[in-house]
C-alpha cells in the first residue's frame, strides 16, 4: 500500500512541472499584457512598471526565476492587485471555497445516496423513475440557471433566505451551497442507484435476505459497502472539481472564494495569479485523485488482496 | 409509511430554512445605525492613491481621503476641501491654496503643505509608474520630471511657502485645474505612512491595509475583506465631521449586475452601481421608481482605422455616419438609456456644446457612397467592426450592421475579441473599425479633444493634421476668455467631425437603482458621488411601508 502511494507520488511530480511550464509560456503567448489598459499607457510608465516587475528581463530567465520562488512557496506578487501577493490572495479565497465545496459535497451525498439506494431498492417502479428522474433534470440544469431560480424563490418571493454574500447574514451560506451540489447530488445519485443494484442482485445478499435479517440490515450492513465504491471513486474528483469549477456559483452568490480570482486572472492577464492558481489547483486534483484511489483500494476487498500480495 | 420517508426529510428542510427566515435585511439594520450599503462593482485593485486607477478605486478613495478642492455634488463647481481657499493670479498660472489648519491625517496629525509637495513628487516620479500621473502635467515641469528629462523635484512648479500654504505654478492657464484637484492622483498621502512600509516609490507595500492606512478624508478604513466587503467609518478627525450624516458605509464588490439588481430587491443593497438592461422597463413602469438615470460624461463611438480600405475614403466615412440612425438606435436597442451623440464631446460640457455637422440621411449617405466608387454598394470589398466580446456591444454591432446594409446594400462583418486582445488590436491599429468608449476625466471639452492630437496615445485612428494639433495644444490653453477658449474648441471640433476619423454614436448615461430611504445622492454629469453628504432615513422600504 504504501509502495502504491509512494509511486504516485513520485507520477504527480512530473505531472505539475509540465503544467507549470506550459501554463508559463501559454499566458506569456496571448495577445495583451497585464498593464494595458483602455486608456493608453504612457511608455515611461509602462516601462517603470515592467521594471518594477521583473517584466524587463528575457523569458527563460523570468522562467527560471519562477521554478526557483515556487521552490520556495512564493507565487509572486498580484498584477492586478498591487500590493497583495498571489499566496495571500489564495489563502483568503480558499478557505472559503473549501467550505462552499465541503457543503456542497454533504449536500450531494446526503440527497444523492439516499435517492439513489431508494431507487435501486424497486428499480423500474415509481420509486426509482421519480427520484431518477429529478437526477437526470439535476444533471442537465446548469448553475447558472438553477442558482437565480433558487434565489428567485426562496430569496425574493418567499424572502426566507439571504441572496448573496457568505457569512455576513444568517443563513446566507445555505442557496449556494445547494446550488453547487445539486448538480453533483444528481451525479451520484445515479452512481450509487447503479452501484446498489449490481450488489443487491448479488449471492451473498440472497444469502443475507434468506438468512431472515431484516431489510434495512441487508442494505445498510451488507449492500451499502460495496454499493457505494463507485461514488468513493467520484469523490476525489468531485471535490476538486467543485474547488476549481466553483466561479459560476462564487459570481452569482457574490462569493469571496478563489474560483472568481481564477478566471478573472486570465482576463486581467494576471500572470503571476494565473500561474499561482493552476498549479495550486492541479496539486489539489492530483492529491485527491490519489486520496480517493487509496480509499476505493482499501474499500474493495479485490484490490487490498493484491496489494497484500505484492507488498 | 412511505408516505413519511418523503414527508419527513421535506419537514426537516423546510424546518431549517424557517429557522434562518426573517433576519434584518442590510437595508434595516443600516437604516438603524446609520450605513449604507453600498453596490461598488468590483473588488478595487488597491487604495493607493498613485497607484490604481478605475471606478471602483475611485468610489473608496475618495471616500477615505479628499482633495485640496472638492467638486459640489450638484453643480460640480470646485469647493473647499483641505484648502480651505484658493487665489488665482491674473494671468491664471499661480494658485495658491490655503491649507484649513483643521485638516487632520486620521491619525490626529495636521496636514501641510510639504505632505503635498512629498505627494506629488510620489505621483510624478518615473519609478512609482503612476497611470495617471499625466493629471499634474499642467504643472511647470512636471511632465519633464516624470519622463526622467530633470531629476529634481525642486524644479517642479509646486512650493510650500508655510507649513498651510502651497504655491502652485501651471504652465498655461488651465481653467479646469481645480478640478483636477478632486482627482485622486491628485491626492496627498501621508509621508510617515509610507516611508514606514517601504520607499517612496514603491507599488507593493502593504500601507493601505486595515491598521496601516492614514489617510484625511471623512472616513476611515475599517475592515477589507477581499473579494467581499470593504467597510468604512466615520473619521473623528474629519475637519468636516459635524456634517457627515452616515456611520459609515459597506461597499460589495458586485461584479454580477444581474445578482447586484436581486439584492437591491432583496433589501441587501441600498445603492447599485449599474441596471440591468432588460430591466429599466420594468423600473421605470413603477411609479415612485428606485431608477434613477443621468446623462454621463462618456461617448460612445467607432473608431476608424483611416489608413486601410474602403475607410480610407474620407466619403466611405460620412457615408457610413449619414447611414446610422441613432434616434432608433438609441430608442430600441438601448431602451432609451443612452443620448444620440454627433460629435464626440458630450453635449454641455460645461456649458460648451460640440458642433452637429450631419443628421441621420440615408439618401445623402448612398449618393456619398456612390461618388466613392460604390454604387448601391457595388464593389464593396468588406468592412469588419470589432468589439470586445460583451452583450451590449454586440447588440449595437449586429443593429449598425444592419442599417448599413439597408440603407448602403454593402456587407459588414462583425467579430468579438476577448478584451485584452481587443485592447491590443486598437493599440496596434489592426483593425478597420472598433467600438470604443471614452468616460472624461475631469468635465472640460479638452479631454475630448485632446485624445485626437497627432500620434497621441489614445488616437488610433491615424488622424493627423498641425493646424488641429496647434489650436489644442497652443491656441486653447491661452485664450483669455471661455468664450474665445470654446470658439477655438469648436472651429478643431468642426474640423476634426468634418475628417470623421470616428462615427460618434452614443452619450453614455449613469443609471442606479437608490434605495427610497437614501438622500443626498444627487444624479450628475461625473456620477460623482461624495459620501459625505448622503443622509438614511429609517422606515422607508422599497415595498410601501415599512415592514
Amino acid at each position: 500500500m504504501l509502495k502504491f502511494i509512494f509511486w504516485r507520488l513520485l507520477q504527480a511530480i512530473p505531472v505539475i512541472f509540465v503544467v507549470i511550464t506550459a501554463t508559463f509560456f501559454l499566458v506569456r503567448s496571448a495577445p495583451g499584457g497585464p498593464f494595458d489598459s483602455e486608456k493608453a499607457v504612457l511608455p515611461e510608465v509602462k516601462r517603470a512598471l515592467e521594471a518594477q516587475y521583473k517584466l524587463d528581463l528575457p523569458l527563460h530567465e523570468q522562467y527560471l526565476a519562477y521554478l526557483g520562488d515556487l521552490t520556495n512557496g512564493d507565487l509572486g506578487p498580484s498584477f492586478k492587485y498591487p500590493g497583495r501577493s498571489v499566496n495571500e490572495i489564495l489563502g483568503s479565497g480558499l478557505p472559503v471555497t473549501a467550505e462552499l465545496g465541503l457543503y456542497a459535497l454533504s449536500f450531494a451525498l446526503l440527497i444523492g445516496v439516499l435517492a439513489g439506494v431508494f431507487a435501486a431498492l424497486r428499480p423500474n417502479t415509481r420509486q426509482d423513475y421519480i427520484p431518477m428522474g429529478m437526477a437526470m433534470i439535476g444533471i442537465c440544469m446548469p448553475s447558472f440557471l438553477l442558482g437565480p431560480l433558487l434565489v428567485l424563490i426562496f430569496g425574493i418571493y418567499l424572502d426566507w433566505l439571504p441572496i448573496a454574500g457568505w457569512g455576513d447574514l444568517p443563513g446566507d451560506k445555505i442557496l449556494p451551497s445547494v446550488t453547487l451540489g445539486s448538480a453533483y447530488a444528481a451525479y451520484i445519485a445515479r452512481l450509487s442507484r447503479a452501484g446498489m443494484l449490481e450488489i443487491l442482485s448479488q449471492d451473498y445478499i440472497r444469502t443475507a435476505r434468506a438468512k431472515g435479517l431484516p431489510e434495512w440490515r441487508v442494505v445498510i450492513q451488507h449492500a451499502l459497502r460495496g454499493g457505494l465504491i463507485p461514488v468513493i471513486a467520484f469523490l476525489g474528483p468531485a471535490f476538486a472539481g467543485l474547488l476549481a469549477g466553483s466561479f459560476v456559483v462564487e459570481t452569482i452568490f457574490q462569493i469571496p472564494g478563489l474560483g472568481r480570482f481564477y478566471v478573472q486572472a486570465a482576463f486581467n492577464r494576471d500572470y503571476t495569479m494565473i500561474l499561482g492558481t493552476t498549479v495550486f489547483l492541479s496539486t489539489l486534483i492530483v492529491f485527491f485523485n490519489l486520496i480517493s484511489d487509496v480509499i476505493a483500494a482499501w474499500l474493495n476487498p479485490r484490490l487490498r488482496a493484491q496489494f497484500k500480495g505484492s507488498a | 409509511m412511505r408516505l413519511f420517508r418523503f414527508i419527513l426529510p421535506a419537514c426537516v428542510i423546510a424546518g431549517m430554512l424557517t429557522a434562518c427566515a426573517g433576519g434584518e435585511s442590510n437595508v434595516e439594520s443600516g437604516n438603524r445605525d446609520g450605513f449604507l450599503h453600498y453596490g461598488n462593482g468590483a473588488e478595487p485593485q488597491g487604495l493607493d492613491p498613485h497607484v490604481v486607477t478605475g471606478v471602483p478605486e475611485n468610489h473608496i478613495i475618495r471616500a477615505l481621503f479628499e482633495g485640496l478642492a472638492v467638486k459640489n455634488p450638484i453643480t460640480l463647481e470646485p469647493e473647499p476641501g483641505v484648502a480651505e481657499r484658493w487665489d488665482i493670479s491674473e494671468d491664471g498660472r499661480v494658485y495658491t491654496f490655503y491649507i484649513n489648519p483643521e485638516a487632520k491625517w486620521s491619525n490626529g496629525e495636521p496636514m501641510t503643505a510639504s505632505d503635498y509637495v512629498w505627494s506629488w513628487n510620489r505621483a510624478l516620479h518615473p519609478d512609482t509608474g503612476s497611470l495617471y500621473a499625466y493629471m499634474l502635467y499642467p504643472i511647470v515641469n512636471s511632465e519633464a520630471y516624470s519622463k526622467r528629462e530633470i531629476t529634481d523635484f525642486d524644479q517642479v512648479g509646486v512650493k510650500a511657502l508655510d507649513d498651510l500654504t502651497l504655491q502652485v505654478t501651471l504652465n498655461a492657464p488651465t481653467p479646469y485645474f481645480l478640478q483636477l484637484m478632486d482627482h485622486y492622483s491628485s491626492f496627498a498621502v501621508h509621508p510617515e505612512t509610507l516611508l514606514k512600509h517601504g520607499k517612496m516609490t514603491e507599488r507593493f507595500t502593504p500601507w493601505t491595509r486595515v491598521g496601516n492606512i492614514v489617510s484625511n478624508g471623512a472616513f476611515t478604513l475599517d475592515e477589507w475583506s477581499l473579494n467581499r466587503r470593504i467597510i468604512i467609518k466615520k473619521s473623528e478627525h474629519y475637519w468636516d465631521r459635524d456634517n457627515v450624516a452616515l456611520n459609515g458605509v459597506y461597499f460589495y464588490p458586485t461584479e454580477n449586475v444581474v445578482s447586484e439588481e436581486r439584492m437591491f430587491r432583496a433589501e441587501q443593497l441600498h445603492y447599485t452601481q449599474v441596471v440591468p438592461l432588460d430591466k429599466i422597463p420594468e423600473y421605470r413602469k413603477q411609479g415612485n421608481t428606485s431608477y434613477v438615470q443621468a446623462a454621463y460624461l462618456g461617448t460612445y463611438y467607432y473608431l476608424i482605422n483611416t489608413d486601410r480600405p474602403p475607410v480610407d475614403n474620407v466619403m466611405v466615412r460620412r457615408a457610413l455616419s449619414y447611414a446610422l440612425d441613432r434616434d432608433t438606435l438609441t430608442r430600441t436597442v438601448l431602451q432609451e438609456t443612452a443620448i444620440p451623440a454627433y460629435s464626440i464631446t458630450p453635449p454641455n460640457t460645461l456649458g460648451y456644446n460640440p458642433p452637429k455637422l450631419f443628421d441621420y440621411d440615408p439618401a445623402k449617405a448612398r449618393e456619398l457612397l456612390a461618388e466613392a466608387g460604390y454604387p448601391n454598394g457595388e464593389g464593396w470589398p468588406g468592412l469588419e467592426i470589432i468589439y470586445n466580446t460583451q452583450e451590449a456591444h454586440r447588440k449595437i454591432a449586429v443593429a449598425v450592421q444592419q442599417m448599413w446594409k439597408k440603407e448602403l446594400n454593402i456587407d459588414i462583418t462583425i467579430s468579438n475579441q476577448e478584451w485584452k486582445v481587443y485592447l491590443n488590436s486598437v493599440s496596434q491599429r489592426d483593425f478597420q473599425v472598433a467600438r470604443r468608449g471614452w468616460i472624461g476625466d475631469y468635465v472640460d471639452a479638452n479631454n475630448f479633444l485632446d485624445l485626437f492630437i497627432t500620434d497621441g496615445g489614445n488616437n488610433n485612428t491615424g488622424y493627423a493634421s498641425d493646424e488641429f494639433d496647434d489650436i489644442i495644444l497652443n491656441l486653447a490653453p491661452r485664450a483669455k476668455t471661455r468664450d474665445e477658449r470654446y470658439g477655438l474648441f469648436y472651429k478643431a471640433e468642426t474640423m476634426m467631425m468634418n475628417e470623421m476619423p470616428i462615427i460618434p454614436i452614443y452619450t453614455y448615461t449613469s443609471k442606479h437603482l437608490v434605495h427610497p430611504s437614501v438622500e443626498g445622492i444627487h444624479p450628475n454629469l461625473m456620477d460623482s458621488l461624495n459620501l459625505k453628504y448622503v443622509k438614511l432615513h429609517a422606515g422607508r422600504s422599497l415595498y410601501g411601508e415599512a415592514n
